[in-house]
C-alpha cells in the first residue's frame, strides 16, 4: 500500500509552511532517516525525513508552494515490491492544491487561476479605497443559511469560507445558534480554521445587561460603513505600521496663495489643501522610493503621483483620487476637486474615481487639531496627516523670536515598503515646496 | 505489517459500497461474506421484491388494460415464474457486485467473520465452509453485518418457515397462499401485503399501533389505507397478535384489538415487526464494544470507540435500510482516510424513506405532527394526483403530495407522498433539504411539463397559497 507523506508540523503552533526544497523526485528509492525535502514556516526551515522506506511514487505539491497545511499529503511513496506507476493515482485521484486552499485571495478569485492557465498565486488585485460596493466577496452560503443570517441580523462575512458544508459553504447549522453580531464560531467536526483577513473584525454586540437597548440608537451598518470598518481594521492590524512628525512653516505658502488666487480665472479659488496636494505630489516625485506598494509578488513602485484626499461624508469616509497631480497646475488640481468632494458628498463618484491612489492626505486643521496619525489606506505606503496652521513663536536662525504659522504633519508609514530615513526624506522634501512654494514651479 | 488497510465484514450494500469506496482511496481492501455478496438487499431484500412487486404491477395493468382500451384475453400469472424472474434479478445483481470487486481489487473472503483483540485493529478470523479458521490483520476493520427480521418468540411470533413465513420465505413461496395474515405494517409488511394481495390472496394486516406505515406522515398513513382497503386489503390497526395456533397447513391467529379478542384463521403468516441487527457471534463483547438493544452504538462517522473498529448500516442505529447504510459506509472510510474535508457527519433526518406498494409511499424529513412538536409556525402545502396531466394520462389519479415548511425561514421541513412513481420523484425534495433550499428557491425552480413531478412543484406553491391547478 502506498504511504502518505503529510506536511510535517514543525512546532506545536504551525498551521501551513512552504514547502521550500525537495531533495527527491519521482522514481527515487528512499531509506528511512533520508532528508527528502524542506519545509520553511514563518520562523525556521526544517529538513524533513522519511519515515518509510520506498520509491517516490508522486510529488504532490511542488517545491515553493506557500500555505500548505500541516498533514496535507505532499508525496506518496510505493512500498518495497510494488509499483511506483500504480501506486501513485490512488490518493493522488483527488488532490487539493493546498496553495489554492490556503490563500484566501485564491479562493476569492478562482476563476481568474484557471483564466490564466497556470498555477501561480494570484496577484492580489488593487485593493479598493473604501468602496461603496462590495466587491469579490462572495460568501457560499445555502440559501437557508443566508435566510436565517438576515432574520437575525448576522453578518455571514465572518463565517467566509468557514461554514461546514462542502467547500466551506455556510449552512443551517453555522448560524442557526448564532446571535446577532455575537462571534461566529464554526459548528460542526472540523477544527475551526484560523481567522481569514475578512474574519479579523472582532463581531461586537452590546450587552443588554449594560447597555440597555432603549437607551440608544442602534443605526443598521451600511455597504460604506462595513466597508471602511473591514478595511481600516485590516489595514491597522496588518500593516506595521510607523508616523514622522514635522512641524512645517507655511507664511510663504500663505502668501504665495493670496498672489495666485488674485490672478486666478474667474469661479477658481485655491485653498492651502489644493496647495498641500501639488506639495505632496511633487515630494513623491523627489522621492520615488516613497511612491510605493507593498504586493506579495514585490515591491510596485509607481510612475505617477495619485493623490487620495481623504473627505469626510454622511455616514462614512471616502478619498477621492487626484491622477497624475505632479503634472496638473493648481488652478485644475483645485477645480478637480471642487468637483469630487461635491459628487462624493452625494455618493455619486465613480470606483475609478475614489480608486487606485498611491498616496493620502487627510486634513484636519479646520477644526484646530493639531496632531494626528491616520490609519494607512492600503495598498498606499503612506498617509499624511495635516494638522492646523497656527501663528506661533519661533526661534529664527539668528536666534531671534519671531512669530510664523506653523502647521503640524504626521506621515504615517507602512514599513514594508518604506524605512525611516525614506520617509524623513520625504518630509524634508514636502517641506521644502511647502516652505518655498516658487520651487513647486521648478 | 497488517494484511489489509481495510478489512469490511459483509458485502450488502453498507459494506460492498464501503470497500468500493475505500479502494477509490488507495485502501488496500478486503470484504468477508458468509452467504452471497450483496447482503440481504440485493438477494434477500430490496431488489428481488422489487422484481415481484413489479410482476405485481404488470399484471395489475393486464387486468386493467380495457380501461386503457386494450384487449388482454386472461390476465393470469404463474406463481413460479413471477419467483424465477425475481431471483434472475437478485442473481444478476449479486453477479454485478463480485464483478465490481474484482474491478476495484478487493480481496473477497468467504466465511464467517469473528474479532479478536488486536493491533492497531482488532484481528480478524474468519472460519470457511470446511470449518477452518484462517487470521488476517488490518489497520481499519468495518462491521456491516447487517439485520434480520424480529421475532417474538413469548408470544408465539417466530418463523418456522414452513407457515410463519419472514420476508425469506414470502419471496419464494412455493403455493399462493388463499388467506394471509401479514404482521406489522411498516415498509417490508405492506410491500409484501400489496403483492400477495395483486395476486389475488385474501391478505389481512394487523398492526400494533393506531394506524398503518406508522413511520409515515398520518395524513399519508390515512390516504394509503383508504386506498389499500378499496384493494381488498383487511387492516386492523391498533390490535395485537397474541399467539399464533398451528394446524397443518393453516394458522389461527388470536389477535386482541381493544377488549375484544378474535380469532382469524389463515394458510400463512409473515412477520414483518422489525428488525434485529447481527451483532452476535462476532466477539464484540470482549472487545467493549456498546451495544444497545441488539445495534451497535456509533457516533456520526461509525466510530465504535474500539480503536481501528467501526460500524455502519442497519447494524448500527436506524432508519434501517440500504442507502443509509452505503452513505454510512462512505463518511466512515473516507474519515479513515483522512478526508475529512469531504467526509460529513451523518444526518438521519435526510434519508428518505420509501414504500414500493401500490401506491407507492415516499417521504424524507419531518411528519407534520414532529413538526407540530418543534414549536416552529409552519406552512403546509397538499397537491392531489388528481390536479396533474401526467398522473390523468398515466391512469393513476390517486395520490397526494405534501410539504411542511418553517414559515419563517422556508426551511423544507419535510416531504410526504403517495401515489404513483412517488419512490422515484422523493429525491427532488431531499435535493432542496441537502441543498438547503428555501421555499422561494423551489418556486423559482422550473419542473419539466407534463410529469408528475410537477405536483412537487404545485405542492410548494400550496403552502404559499399560490397553487396553480386546484
Amino acid at each position: 500500500m502506498a504511504i502518505n507523506i503529510t506536511m510535517p508540523a514543525l512546532s506545536p503552533t504551525m498551521e501551513e509552511g512552504t514547502l521550500a526544497k525537495w531533495n527527491v523526485k519521482a522514481g527515487d528509492k528512499v531509506e528511512a532517516g533520508d532528508i527528502i525535502a524542506e519545509i520553511e514556516t514563518d520562523k525556521a526551515t526544517m529538513e524533513v525525513e522519511a519515515v518509510d522506506e520506498g520509491t517516490v511514487a508522486q510529488i504532490l505539491v511542488n517545491e515553493g508552494t506557500e500555505g500548505v497545511k500541516v498533514n496535507a499529503i505532499i508525496a506518496v511513496l510505493a512500498e518495497e515490491g510494488e509499483d511506483a506507476d500504480s501506486v501513485s493515482a490512488s490518493p493522488a485521484s483527488e488532490p487539493e492544491p493546498p496553495a489554492a486552499k490556503s490563500d484566501p485571495k485564491a479562493q476569492e478569485a478562482p476563476d481568474q487561476v484557471r483564466g490564466d492557465g497556470e498555477t501561480k498565486q494570484v496577484a492580489s488585485t488593487p485593493v479598493a479605497m473604501p468602496s461603496l460596493g462590495a466587491g469579490n466577496d462572495r460568501i457560499k452560503a445555502s440559501p437557508l443559511a443566508r435566510r436565517i443570517a438576515a432574520l437575525k441580523g448576522i453578518d455571514l462575512k465572518a463565517l467566509k469560507g468557514k461554514g461546514s458544508g462542502p467547500h466551506g459553504r455556510i449552512v443551517k447549522k453555522d448560524v442557526e445558534n448564532a446571535q446577532p453580531g455575537s462571534a461566529l464560531v464554526p459548528v460542526g467536526d472540523k477544527a475551526p480554521a484560523p481567522a481569514s483577513p475578512d474574519g479579523l473584525i472582532l463581531p461586537q454586540v452590546l450587552d443588554d445587561r449594560v447597555y440597555d437597548p432603549g437607551s440608544y440608537r442602534l443605526e443598521p451598518l451600511d455597504g460604506m460603513r462595513k466597508t471602511v470598518a473591514r478595511r481600516l481594521t485590516q489595514s491597522f492590524m496588518q500593516i506595521p505600521h510607523f508616523p514622522l512628525s514635522m512641524d512645517i512653516a507655511l507664511d510663504k505658502l500663505l502668501v504665495a496663495r493670496a498672489g495666485i488666487n488674485e490672478s486666478a480665472p474667474d469661479g477658481v479659488k485655491v485653498s492651502v489643501n489644493d496647495m498641500l496636494i501639488k506639495a505632496s505630489a511633487m515630494a513623491l516625485m523627489a522621492e520615488p522610493d516613497c511612491n510605493a506598494s507593498y504586493t506579495d509578488n514585490g515591491i510596485a513602485y509607481h510612475h505617477g503621483a495619485h493623490i487620495s484626499v481623504a473627505v469626510a461624508i454622511d455616514g462614512g469616509l471616502i478619498t477621492p483620487v487626484i491622477r497624475d497631480a505632479e503634472t496638473k497646475g493648481l488652478a485644475q488640481i483645485s477645480i478637480e476637486m471642487k468637483d469630487l468632494a461635491t459628487r462624493a458628498r452625494d455618493r455619486k463618484l465613480k470606483p475609478q474615481e475614489y480608486m487606485g491612489g498611491t498616496f493620502s492626505i487627510s486634513n484636519l486643521g479646520m477644526f484646530g487639531v493639531k496632531n494626528f496619525a491616520s490609519i494607512i489606506n492600503p495598498p498606499e505606503g503612506m498617509i499624511m496627516s495635516v494638522g492646523a496652521g497656527e501663528r506661533k513663536p519661533v526661534v529664527g536662525p539668528d536666534g531671534q523670536l519671531t512669530a510664523a504659522t506653523i502647521m503640524g504633519v504626521t506621515l504615517t508609514c507602512d514599513h514594508r515598503v518604506i524605512g525611516g530615513a525614506e520617509g524623513a526624506r520625504w518630509l524634508q522634501a514636502f517641506k521644502r515646496y511647502v516652505e518655498k512654494p516658487e520651487s513647486m514651479l521648478l | 505489517m497488517a494484511d489489509f488497510d481495510l478489512i469490511v465484514i459483509g458485502s450488502g450494500p453498507g459494506g460492498y459500497v464501503s470497500a468500493i469506496r475505500a479502494s477509490q482511496l488507495g485502501m488496500k481492501t478486503a470484504i468477508i461474506e458468509r452467504e452471497n455478496l450483496g447482503g440481504i438487499c440485493l438477494n434477500w431484500g430490496c431488489i428481488p421484491t422489487k422484481a415481484l412487486l413489479r410482476s405485481a404491477e404488470v399484471l395489475h395493468l393486464a387486468k386493467t388494460a380495457s380501461a386503457y382500451g386494450l384487449k388482454v384475453d386472461k390476465a393470469d400469472f404463474d406463481l413460479d415464474g413471477v419467483v424465477k424472474r425475481s431471483r434472475g434479478v437478485a442473481a444478476q445483481l449479486s453477479g454485478g457486485v463480485k464483478h465490481l470487486m474484482k474491478k476495484n481489487k478487493i480481496t473477497v473472503i468467504e466465511g464467517e467473520a469473528r474479532l479478536e483483540k488486536g493491533s492497531p485493529a482488532p484481528k480478524v478470523i474468519v472460519k470457511d465452509s470446511k470449518g477452518k479458521d484462517t487470521s488476517y490483520q488490518a489497520s481499519h476493520v468495518l462491521l456491516a453485518t447487517g439485520a434480520r427480521a424480529r421475532a417474538i418468540p413469548q408470544a408465539g411470533l417466530e418463523p418456522d418457515g414452513k407457515l410463519v413465513w419472514t420476508y425469506r420465505e414470502a419471496m419464494v413461496p412455493d403455493v399462493l397462499p388463499k388467506r394471509l395474515l401479514v404482521i406489522g405494517s411498516g415498509a417490508i409488511g405492506i410491500e409484501f401485503a400489496s403483492f400477495y394481495n395483486e395476486l389475488g390472496s385474501d391478505v389481512t394486516v394487523v398492526e400494533a399501533v393506531d394506524r398503518i406505515l406508522p413511520a409515515e406522515d398520518a395524513e399519508i398513513s390515512a390516504f394509503a389505507h383508504k386506498s389499500f382497503e378499496k384493494q381488498g386489503l383487511k387492516l386492523i390497526t391498533g390490535a395485537q397478535v397474541k399467539g399464533l395456533k398451528k394446524a397443518k397447513d393453516s394458522v389461527t391467529a388470536e389477535v386482541a384489538i381493544g377488549d375484544k379478542t378474535e380469532n382469524i384463521e389463515v394458510d400463512r403468516v409473515i412477520l414483518a415487526i422489525g428488525i434485529v441487527a447481527n451483532s452476535e457471534g462476532l466477539g464484540l463483547e470482549d472487545l467493549g464494544v456498546k451495544i444497545d438493544r441488539t445495534h451497535v452504538v456509533v457516533n456520526g462517522f461509525g466510530e465504535t470507540g474500539v480503536k481501528g473498529l467501526y460500524a455502519i448500516g442497519d447494524l448500527t442505529g436506524g432508519p434501517w435500510l440500504a442507502h443509509k447504510a452505503s452513505h454510512e459506509g462512505v463518511i466512515c472510510v473516507e474519515k479513515i482516510a483522512g478526508k475529512i474535508d469531504t467526509a460529513h457527519p451523518f444526518d438521519n433526518w435526510n434519508v428518505p424513506g420509501c414504500t414500493y406498494s401500490h401506491p407507492q409511499v415516499a417521504s424524507v424529513g419531518l411528519t407534520e405532527d414532529e413538526a407540530k412538536k418543534t414549536g416552529k409556525k409552519l406552512k403546509v402545502g397538499k397537491f392531489p394526483f388528481i390536479g396533474n396531466g401526467k398522473a390523468i394520462a398515466l391512469g393513476e389519479p390517486e395520490g397526494l403530495v405534501k410539504t411542511i415548511f418553517d414559515a419563517e425561514t422556508g426551511e423544507l421541513l419535510g416531504a410526504h407522498m403517495v401515489g404513483a412513481e412517488v419512490t422515484e420523484l422523493i429525491q427532488g425534495y431531499v435535493i432542496a433539504r441537502e441543498g438547503e433550499l428555501t421555499e422561494q428557491d423551489l418556486m423559482h425552480t422550473v419542473f419539466p411539463h407534463p410529469t408528475l413531478s410537477e405536483m412537487m412543484h404545485e405542492a410548494v406553491l400550496s403552502a404559499e397559497g399560490r397553487v396553480l391547478h386546484m
